[in-house]
Formats: C-alpha cells, sequence, structure tokens
C-alpha cells in the first residue's frame, strides 16, 4: 500500500525512471542558487530548504526532519522566514527555490520557535534528571535557547498523559515525552519494513502505538531510539546504565556481520557500555542492526581472561609461560609433520591474527589452513584467487542502482542487514523488482519464489522465459545477482557458482561495465574476505590429511567430527564457545572492542577496528599471541610491532591496509574470475534446497551467544515467546 | 613601598634630575611608574585612604624589563628623545601633585603625639578593658559557634518521609563536581525506577564548594553543618551510599530546617 502511494507521488513527480523522494540521494539535477541569511549557496534542484540552509552554515532546529527519513513535516520547529512569504515557512517541507531570500535568524523566526517549542513543552514531563536521553536530547538542547523557564499553560488535567507500550526487550518507551514528530513511525515503515508501528488520533490526542499489542519484530529497531528526538523511546538494556558526558567514544568497526557497519563504542572504565552506528555513507549510512547494537553485553559474560590447561577433565588456570610451554609440550609430542599441523579460523578472527596464524604454519610447513564454516576444511568452491569471485563487487552504496536484484541461498535480512534496509529503499522508491532461490524468509520486500534448490538456479539462469521475474531480469539495465556465502557451503556451490558464472559471462554486456557490476557474493562472517584475500584456505592435499595438531583460532562453528580425538587442540579466543571445549589449552584473547585490527568486510573494503577498552584479565591481542607463541616453538615470525605486521600485510596484499578504499577489479579480472567460475569441474547441482545459514539472527557467534540481550531478543523475536509486561506498573514506581 | 617612600623622594628626585648626577633611566623609570599614584588633585587629603580600584593610566613610554637593555636604549637617540619629552612633563605637572599639608593636623600635633605615646596608651587601655571582660575563647567541643544554614560541611544522601531514598541517579552531582570526587553507578531497579547501585564521595578530594547540592534537582545530596569527622585514616572518609544515606537519617531534621530557613534565597 505504501509502496503504491510512494510509487504513485513519484511517477506524478518525476516519472518512474526517477522514482526518487527528497529523502533519497537522487542524482544531481540542475544546481539553483539562493540566498541564506545573505549568503549565497548553490544546491541541486528539489534539496529542502533545511538542507540548504545547513549548506550555508545556518543551524536549523529540528524534530520531525531527518536526512534519512521520509518528511513529514509536522514539528513545525523549522520555521525559517522567506522574502514575500506571508508567514515562516517549515524549511524541511519546502523546496529551495532559485533566487529566494531566506532569513533564518530574524525575530520573526524565533518568535516562531519560540511558540513552537512552548507547546512542545506545555505537554512534556520535567522529568530530565531521571530520563536516559538527558544530556543528548534535542529538545533538552533546544529548549535552552528556544524555551521559556515557565509555562502559561495551567490545566486542571495536568500534562497529556499516554500508556507506555511494550515493544520488546530493546526499545523502552516512555510515550508521556514523546513530541509526536513520528520519526520511528517513518523508519519503521519505510526503512526496517516493519509496517505494524503508526499512528492513532489527531492533534494532541495523537498516539505513536502498534494498533494492537505486539512487539516491534525488527533486527533493525534499535535505531528509532536514536532516532527518537527526546526520551520517548529509550534503550532497554542500556536504561538508567550511563550518562552520555561520562562516555569515551572510540569509532570502531563491527564484526559481527560482514558488511563492517561503522561504529562508535561507548565505553567507560574498562566497560563497553553502549553501541551507535557512526554515519557512513558507503556502508551501513546512518543504521546498524539490532545484533551489532546490543550484543556488547555478551563482551562482559564467559570471557576467558587467563590461560587455561585441560588436566583431565577439567581446565586449569595458568601462566603465559606455562600455557606456552604446553604447547610446545603438546606439538612436539603430537609429532605433527607438515599439513597434520592445521589452523582454523573462525568468524571473528582479525586480519593480523590471520596473517601471523597462516604464516606460523607456513613455517611450520603445512599447508592445511582451514575456516570453521561448512566445508572450510576442504579448498573454497569458487577460486579465490581472484578477488571478485568472493566479494560483493556491486559495492553497498551501489546496490541502490540495480533495478532487479537475484538472490541466491541468502537472507539478506538476517546476513547484512543494513544491506537489506537498502534493498527495502529501492523496493520502496524505485520499484525494483526481487527474486529469491533458496529458502523463502521474512523479507522487508516483496519478490518472486524462483525455487529452493541449486537445479532451480541452473533451470532459471539457462532458459530465458518471458513472464514474471524472467522477463524482468531479461531486460533489466543493472541486474545484480548476489549469491549467498552459504552457497559454496553445500555441495551443489560449485554447480551453482558455474552456472552463475556462465549467466554473468553471457550477459556480460549487461553485468560487467565500468560503471556497474552485477555479480556479487554476501560473506556474512567478519573474517572471511580477509582469509581468502591472504589466501587461508586448504590445499587440495592438505584436506584429506588426519591433523595431529590442531589451532583453533576464534573458531567456534567448527566441526567436532573433523578434529580427531588424539590430535592436541589449543584455542585461541576471548569466550569460552564452543571451540573451547574441543581444546587442550586455552589462550585469552581480545575481542573486536579492545584491539585495533584490520577487519575486510564483503565489499572487500579494508577497515580499522580501534580499541575502546582495554582486553579483560590475561587477555593479549590475538597476532601477538601468535608472535609470542612462535617464539616458544622456536620459529619466530619476523615481526614485533604493528607497524611491522602491517607492512607483512602489505607485501601480501596493499588492499589490507589501503583502509577505506574500494579497489574495484578492472572489467578483465573480473572475468577472467568468472571464467575460472564457469570451468567449475562440477557435476549438475541436485535438488537439495539452500539451507538458510542463520536460523536464529540474534545468536550467531560467541559474542551474542553469551549476551543476556542477545537472548531476550532470540526469546522475543526469534520464539516469539515474548511476554509483555505491565509497563505502567514500573512507570508508576519511576516517578515514586 | 612606593607609595609611602615616593612622595618623600619626590623633591628630590625633580631637583636631582637636573643637577645631582643620577642615570637618566632611573629617573624615567620612577617617574613613569609612579607618576599614577602622585597624580593627586590639589585640595585633596593626601592622607586618606586612596582608591586602590582601576583607574586610568595614561600610557608611558614601553619600558623594557631588562634595565640594561633599557640604558642602552636609553643610549640612542629615540631614548634621549623620550627622556626630554618625560622630563618636561613632570616640571609642568608638579605643582598640582604635591600634597597639600594644610589640610592635615599640624606638625605640632603630630610633634606631640609622637612624645606622649598616645597611641600606645590608647592601645594599651584596650587591653586594660579586656582584663574585666568574659573571654570571647568557646570551649570548642563543649561550645560551639554559631553556623550559617548554608554551611556547608559533610555531606549526606537524603530520603522522601515514606523511606525512599531521594536520590534519582541523574549524575548531575557527579558531572559538576570539580574534585569529581563523586562516582555513581545505576542501573534501573527492580520496580523499574531509576536507582544508584553506587554512590561514592571521597571525601579526601572534596573541596566543600557546594556545587553538588546546588546541582540536585531532588536535594537529595546535600551537605551538613556537621564538620566533625575526622578520622584515623584515609580509607574512612571514602564514604560509600550507605554512609551517605546513614548521615542523612542522622541530621534529617537539622537538614529540614536548614533548607527551609534558607528556601527564600534558593
Amino acid at each position: 500500500m505504501l509502496r503504491r502511494i510512494a510509487q504513485k507521488n513519484i511517477a506524478r513527480v518525476a516519472g518512474p525512471s526517477r522514482a526518487r523522494l527528497l529523502s533519497t540521494t537522487a542524482p544531481r539535477s540542475a544546481d539553483i542558487t539562493l540566498t541564506i541569511d545573505g549568503k549565497e549557496v548553490t544546491v541541486p534542484q528539489g534539496t529542502a530548504l533545511i538542507q540548504a540552509c545547513e549548506q550555508a552554515g545556518a543551524a536549523v532546529p529540528r524534530f520531525c526532519y531527518h536526512d534519512r527519513l521520509a518528511i513529514a513535516g509536522n514539528c513545525r520547529m523549522c520555521l525559517v522566514e522567506v522574502e514575500r512569504s506571508p508567514k515562516p515557512v517549515a524549511s524541511c517541507a519546502m523546496p529551495a527555490m532559485p533566487g529566494s531570500k531566506v532569513f533564518t535568524n530574524t525575530p520573526l523566526v524565533h518568535k516562531a520557535r519560540e511558540g513552537v517549542m512552548e507547546f512542545l513543552l506545555a505537554n512534556h514531563p520535567l522529568d530530565c534528571p531521571i530520563c536516559d536521553q538527558g544530556g543528548e536530547c534535542d529538545l533538552q538542547d533546544q529548549s535552552m535557547r528556544y524555551g521559556s523557564d515557565r509555562t502559561r499553560f495551567h490545566e486542571i488535567t495536568g500534562k497529556r498523559a499516554i500508556e507506555n507500550k511494550d515493544l520488546g526487550p530493546i526499545v523502552k518507551t516512555s510515550m508521556n515525552r514523546c513530541i509526536q514528530c513520528t520519526r520511528c513511525v517513518r523508519f519503521a515503515n519505510d526503512v526496517a519494513g516493519v509496517e505494524d508501528l503508526g499512528t492513532t488520533g489527531r492533534g494532541n490526542d495523537l498516539q505513536i502505538g502498534m494498533y494492537i499489542e505486539k512487539t516491534m519484530d525488527s533486527e533493525m529497531s534499535g535505531n528509532i531510539i536514536d532516532l527518537c528526538p527526546v526520551g520517548a523511546l529509550t534503550s532497554k538494556p542500556y536504561a538508567f546504565q550511563a550518562r552520555p558526558w561520562e562516555l569515551k567514544k572510540t569509532e570502531s568497526v563491527d564484526v559481527l556481520d560482514a558488511v563492517g557497519s561503522n561504529i562508535r563504542v561507548d565505553s567507560r572504565g574498562v566497560q563497553v557500555m553502549r553501541i551507535q552506528p557512526k554515519i557512513n555513507d558507503e556502508i551501513n549510512e546512518e543504521w546498524i542492526s539490532d545484533k551489532t547494537r546490543y550484543a556488547y553485553d555478551g563482551l562482559k559474560y564467559q570471557r576467558l581472561t587467563t590461560p587455561l590447561v585441560r588436566e583431565g577433565n577439567r581446565f586449569v588456570p595458568a601462566s603465559w609461560e606455562t600455557a606456552m610451554e604446553t604447547i610446545r609440550h603438546g606439538y612436539l609430542n603430537s609429532g605433527a609433520r607438515g599439513d597434520e599441523i592445521k589452523a582454523v579460523a573462525g568468524s571473528l578472527a582479525d586480519t593480523e591474527a590471520l596473517v601471523a596464524l597462516k604464516d606460523l604454519v607456513n613455517r611450520l610447513g603445512s599447508e592445511n589452513l582451514a575456516l570453521d564454516s561448512k566445508l572450510g576444511d576442504s579448498a573454497p568452491a569458487q577460486s579465490v584467487d581472484i578477488r571478485s569471485n568472493y566479494l560483493f563487487n556491486t559495492s553497498i552504496e551501489n546496490v541502490e542502482d540495480a533495478d532487479a536484484i537475484l538472490l541466491i541461498g541468502t537472507n539478506p535480512r538476517h546476513e547484512a542487514p543494513t544491506i537489506n534496509s537498502r534493498f527495502r529503499k529501492q523496493y520502496l522508491h524505485r520499484g525494483t523488482e526481487f527474486a529469491v532461490i533458496g529458502e523463502k524468509f521474512d523479507s522487508t520486500f516483496e519478490f518472486e519464489h524462483l525455487g529452493t534448490s541449486g537445479k532451480d538456479v541452473e533451470a532459471f539462469l539457462s532458459k530465458s522465459g518471458d513472464k514474471g521475474f524472467a522477463k524482468i531480469w531479461k531486460e533489466a539495465k543493472k541486474p545484480l545477482l548476489i549469491v549467498g556465502s552459504a552457497v559454496t557451503e553445500t555441495q551443489d556451490g560449485a554447480a551453482i557458482l558455474k552456472a552463475v558464472g556462465k549467466h554473468v559471462l553471457d550477459n556480460s554486456e549487461k553485468f560487467i561495465t565500468p560503471e556497474w557490476n552485477g555479480f556479487s557474493v554476501l560473506q556474512r562472517a567478519a573474517s572471511r574476505a580477509a582469509a581468502y584475500d591472504i589466501g587461508f584456505t586448504p590445499s587440495s592435499s592438505a584436506t584429506s590429511t588426519k591433523p595431529k595438531f590442531v589451532y583453533l583460532l576464534n573458531a567456534d562453528d567448527v566441526d567436532p567430527s573433523s578434529i580427531p580425538e588424539d590430535a592436541f587442540v589449543v584455542y585461541q579466543g576471548h569466550h569460552g564457545d564452543h571451540g573451547a571445549q574441543f581444546a587442550d589449552v586455552c589462550l585469552p584473547a581480545a575481542a573486536y572492542t579492545e584491539k585495533a585490527a584490520t577487519w575486510i568486510n564483503t565489499e572487500g573494503r579494508s577497515q580499522m577496528g580501534r580499541t575502546a577498552v582495554p582486553p579483560p584479565g590475561a587477555s593479549r591481542e590475538d597476532w601477538k599471541i601468535i608472535r609470542a607463541l612462535s617464539e616458544v616453538i622456536g620459529n619466530p615470525l619476523p615481526y614485533d610491532d604493528t607497524l611491522q605486521i602491517r607492512q607483512r600485510m602489505f607485501d601480501i596484499s596493499p588492499t589490507l591496509i589501503k583502509y577505506d578504499q574500494l579497489e574495484k577489479p578492472s572489467t578483465e579480472i573480473f572475468k577472467t574470475g568468472l571464467q575460472l567460475l564457469s570451468s567449475l569441474k562440477s557435476s549438475t547441482s541436485s535438488s537439495n534446497p539452500l539451507k538458510k545459514p542463520i536460523t536464529d539472527f540474534y545468536r550467531t557467534d560467541p559474542i551474542s551467544r553469551a549476551s543476556v540481550t542477545m537472548a531476550d531478543c532470540s526469546k522475543a523475536f526469534t520464539k516469539k515467546q515474548y511476554q509483555p509486561s505491565d509497563v505502567d506498573e514500573n512507570a508508576q514506581a519511576s516517578y515514586a | 613601598m612606593p607609595r609611602g617612600v615616593l612622595p618623600l623622594l619626590r623633591p628630590i628626585l625633580s631637583s636631582s634630575s637636573s643637577h645631582l648626577p643620577i642615570t637618566p633611566s632611573v629617573v624615567r623609570s620612577f617617574s613613569s611608574t609612579s607618576r599614577s599614584f602622585l597624580a593627586t588633585p590639589a585640595g585633596r587629603n593626601p592622607f586618606e585612604p586612596r582608591n586602590t580600584g582601576p583607574k586610568k593610566i595614561s600610557p608611558g613610554p614601553i619600558k623594557t624589563p631588562n634595565p640594561r637593555e633599557s640604558a642602552l636604549a636609553d643610549s640612542t637617540t629615540s631614548g634621549s628623545q623620550h627622556q626630554g619629552h618625560e622630563l618636561s612633563q613632570t616640571s609642568s605637572t608638579a605643582a598640582d601633585q604635591w600634597p597639600d599639608y594644610s589640610k592635615g593636623p599640624s606638625a605640632l600635633d603630630k610633634a606631640s603625639q609622637l612624645f606622649f605615646f598616645t597611641e600606645i596608651v590608647r592601645g594599651m587601655w584596650i587591653v586594660l578593658e579586656q582584663f574585666f571582660r568574659p573571654p570571647y575563647t568557646i570551649m570548642y567541643p563543649f561550645e560551639k559557634g554559631p553556623l550559617s544554614p548554608r554551611f556547608r560541611g559533610e555531606h549526606a544522601l537524603r530520603r522522601y518521609p515514606n523511606g525512599e531514598e531521594r536520590c534519582i541517579a541523574c549524575k548531575l552531582c557527579e558531572a559538576i563536581c570539580p574534585a569529581q570526587a563523586i562516582t555513581i553507578e545505576s542501573e534501573a531497579r527492580e520496580d523499574g525506577s531509576r536507582r544508584t547501585t553506587r554512590y561514592d564521595l571521597d571525601m579526601t578530594k572534596c573541596i566543600y564548594c557546594g556545587f553538588c547540592q546546588e546541582a540536585c534537582p531532588v536535594d537529595a545530596i546535600v551537605e551538613t553543618q556537621n564538620a566533625e569527622y575526622s578520622t584515623e585514616t584515609r580509607e574512612e572518609l571514602l564514604y560509600n551510599k550507605e554512609r551517605l544515606l546513614a548521615n542523612g537519617d542522622k541530621a534529617e531534621a537539622e537538614i529540614a530546617a536548614n533548607l527551609q530557613a534558607d528556601h527564600f534565597y534558593r
């Protein structure tokens, strides 16, 4: 419905090919010039006046307007004076007009804004001291400038009172504080794709709610907390924990999926207090998923803080010296030689550690480098010699240009929620068509389900239909084919990739142009792209070797059957999770908030994660542990500090340390990669259905498995067992 | 002290500058620093306490702090120009600047007071009076002097009459504390209200500025009138929430009375 309305509006404004709203990033059209506070600015036509003001350096207060949301124009705080306009104008809902003269700082504007503020404050409770938004509240900040210190409204009934809603384990509501900006409603409908949040009533009686009592089932729901300009929607896990001014803010990178969302880690002392998104238009815009945002409390529980050595059936804390010596003895006694030394890397291994571990294992004469995914023990189905065969070549930002998207064996909503929000945006504003081959999922866009198995992929790509999605796909100018990382983890992976490679090559005039790259692989593990980049894959001979010494680097999804009973197992990681239980020695390492490490996201973009808090107890940075171990084993690695290991990374691949840059392969290389794919040796694929790799979005890795909040979310959203509490009883107590 | 000495030196200086062999740089520095002190309008009692507030000072020549440098500068032509200008100015305004002794006590009065020790006698008389008066000393631990309701002593956390602690963990006191003596940790209590789990106050850091009680929106943290809480160890001065609440319970009546007494001014 919403989509239809949006499209109708668009059609009226710009025609279907230019299907954009003011909120989306439109291709630059003609520029116009106008004067704001005596300053001339030039902006693209169709820009909202508020953005033009922003560009002129005039700060315009706002509550309802948000760059990335549709325009509502209902708070009236952004009033400005425009010459020859009889009344002040809401600058967010007014397009910038050429030649107009705008004033943002006149007595008229001030008076208008003061009036708006007075009305907002008339019904806003004065509970800033107990409000979690205090210190980062738009209303608080702006009332400092436009507010009065006393009210003219005295009503016998008192201020407006609204029942609180229970939106689930993440969002805490205090609806008395709501100023009805409807940012949350617009976010839920447009970006998150949960079309149950809405408004009822009008004017003073307008209420935000879900119509019926239910939780907000979205993996992006945490973002409405950031969006809320007041304290009506606050964070439940962070409730009353800290104040913004106490927190040290560290800009870092998220590693709980492969998107590499930019985050800001807010910490106090040695504790991560919360995680907020950092704006990066090329990756996550302004959104992060709930897992990214709330898995941080897992960093407190189940941590390995001291080296552990297995004695009989239990782990005994040991010093680093003892642990290292035990590993040396274990290594020598196991008699592991050549490929019998096996290293397994998990999804949270950083690039430095991967490089160090690969170097160490190679020095010991082994090529047995495995990943902890399914089939990670064998050489990957796609050839990883060419980067474009395993990366999201289209780049996250360019996804928005696609006009038809085919998803094979992936559920972007759970594997890459922030990319999924871009799909939703396209679906709503551009009318992009989607199709899915693989297990169906609860998506935020409509798609045509073309089948479930590799056979269906081959069938769809080989024959050309002329109805439904097949027709759209044939006519698409910028088709985008996304292969999920789970596809390569199935037996059919090679066959599917072969079919895909062939199809893309056959239609290379559409898929591979200098400005468009329509073949992408969507990784879901933060370390995967880096592991492929440095060649952390087993040689074909190593695949069949039975290992005697196994080194698990953050490998928690490892298949127990791949670890022989008599092998000596070292686990290095930050949580006592699945991988640690196989270990003879556990080495405590730093989690992603505790180390400065390089992460390569699914696009192949290298980003730097920064240290927000020190690692707990005796734990150390991953690559330093491996470096120390190499010394004990008697084969020291040739790098002693971060600069040297980064130099080593540069030697392996310069892209690894070209931070925040995206290296695009040339079309020739891209085609070479596809030729490799299309010449894969494989039989035709079976009709086994492609399964979703993530069954529970909230429990995918050791950090989120240790997190209490994620356990609550899993219970509420995955298992649908949420017991709504009587929130108002609690709210009453908070005013006691 | 220039103020006391300069009026006496003044005639010597002004006369000597013409015929005594004092280096011109000395003269210049004296005259330029002291002119503002000596600028007494005619008819004003020079013995009246002078206004020490900011006054208009006529800009003199730029002085170099190093006397050697200034001497060097004076030897140059530009220095001598300055010097000539300086001297002519002093001579022209000298007449206005002399203290007018005609209005003050005569020399005979001053001499008689000097020779009859009148000041000493008056002082001794006051001492004698005190012999027959009760002593001002209060026997401190047993007697205490009056305290203002605004006195800022040991801290306390207050409760509401129903026993609920007032503190709502807004952390404004922690934020404003200039000595960073307050540490607060908070979370939602079981009933959902915002409360502190930890309220530590380092009394060894505290500077008793009273900002915390000013910042408190619910009058939870207050400074009581108790100043007698010295301890034998530093550790005892690291107060936690229990200690502060106990302080509040002990002194609630007094705190309430003080707040009541002062509410008009807040």
